[in-house]
């Protein structure tokens, strides 16, 4: 998959990974894939509601360990 | 979503301790970055989060849930009444805050402020407290009752903390 940006969320908490990918779909193009990680495990229910209100879409999410990767594809 | 306008929050903030600064803030700059408007009327003590240098704490009195000094050991209620409690419960907050990687109410204001939340201080309770706008943060508008009926009128959620 083709990134077009990648956000370090790492060691951020709510709300901070819903603002900061906010702010990372203002700085790409329609279509754009970003690739988000977290370790606030309260981000996976978070940027399903965030995606589900936004219309922006989760093409993929993976965990490893504590740190969970989202794929998001600006709408 | 392909909404006719987008969604909208109102919130009240009532109060001027830490812990409850939080609630509006998160909330307000989560609905912006959801693609929702956010409007924050800050009355009453709640005047005390968008004062410039703010220094808000957690109040030990009247809490029992408040941080235990000592591991999980819960301290009697009294005791928050005395000398420095007030300071050791925001001092404990904070930690575990820092710990945990939660972001200081400061920049959370920021983020409000600069992601377009609407900041209204309350014009009535200003002038009880002695309250000027220039003790005001950047970016707060000031405001009445009809402003934020105005505001949360055409609103889909509304809050008071």
């Amino acid at each position: 998959m083709q990134v077009a940006k990648v956000l370090d969320c790492k060691g951020k908490c709510c709300p901070e990974p819903i603002l900061d990918i906010k702010t990372a779909m203002g700085e790409v193009k329609s279509g754009d894939v970003v690739e988000m990680q977290a370790t606030d495990a309260g981000s996976v229910a978070d940027m399903a509601s965030w995606a589900k209100r936004t219309g922006n879409t989760i093409v993929e999410q993976k965990q490893d360990g504590t740190v969970y990767t989202f794929y998001v594809k600006k709408k | 979503m392909s909404e006719e306008r987008p969604k909208r929050i109102a919130i009240i903030a009532l109060n001027g301790t830490m812990d409850q600064a939080y609630p509006p803030l998160i909330l307000a700059s989560a609905a912006v970055a959801m693609d929702m408007e956010a409007a924050i009327f800050f009355s009453f003590y709640g005047l005390e989060i968008i004062k410039k240098n703010s220094n808000l704490k957690v109040s030990p009195i009247a809490n029992p849930a408040a941080p235990a000094p000592v591991g999980n050991f819960r301290v009697p209620n009294i005791v928050g009444m005395l000398p420095g409690m007030t300071d050791i419960a925001t001092l404990m907050m904070k930690s575990w805050m820092d710990k945990a990687g939660v972001a200081s109410y400061q920049k959370l204001l920021e983020m409000c402020i600069k992601s377009g939340v609407r900041m209204i201080g309350c014009q009535m309770t200003m002038d009880v407290m002695g309250v000027k706008k220039e003790d005001f943060v950047d970016g707060i508008e000031i405001g009445g009752a009809a402003t934020f009926l105005d505001y949360a009128a055409d609103s889909d959620i509304s809050l008071a903390f």
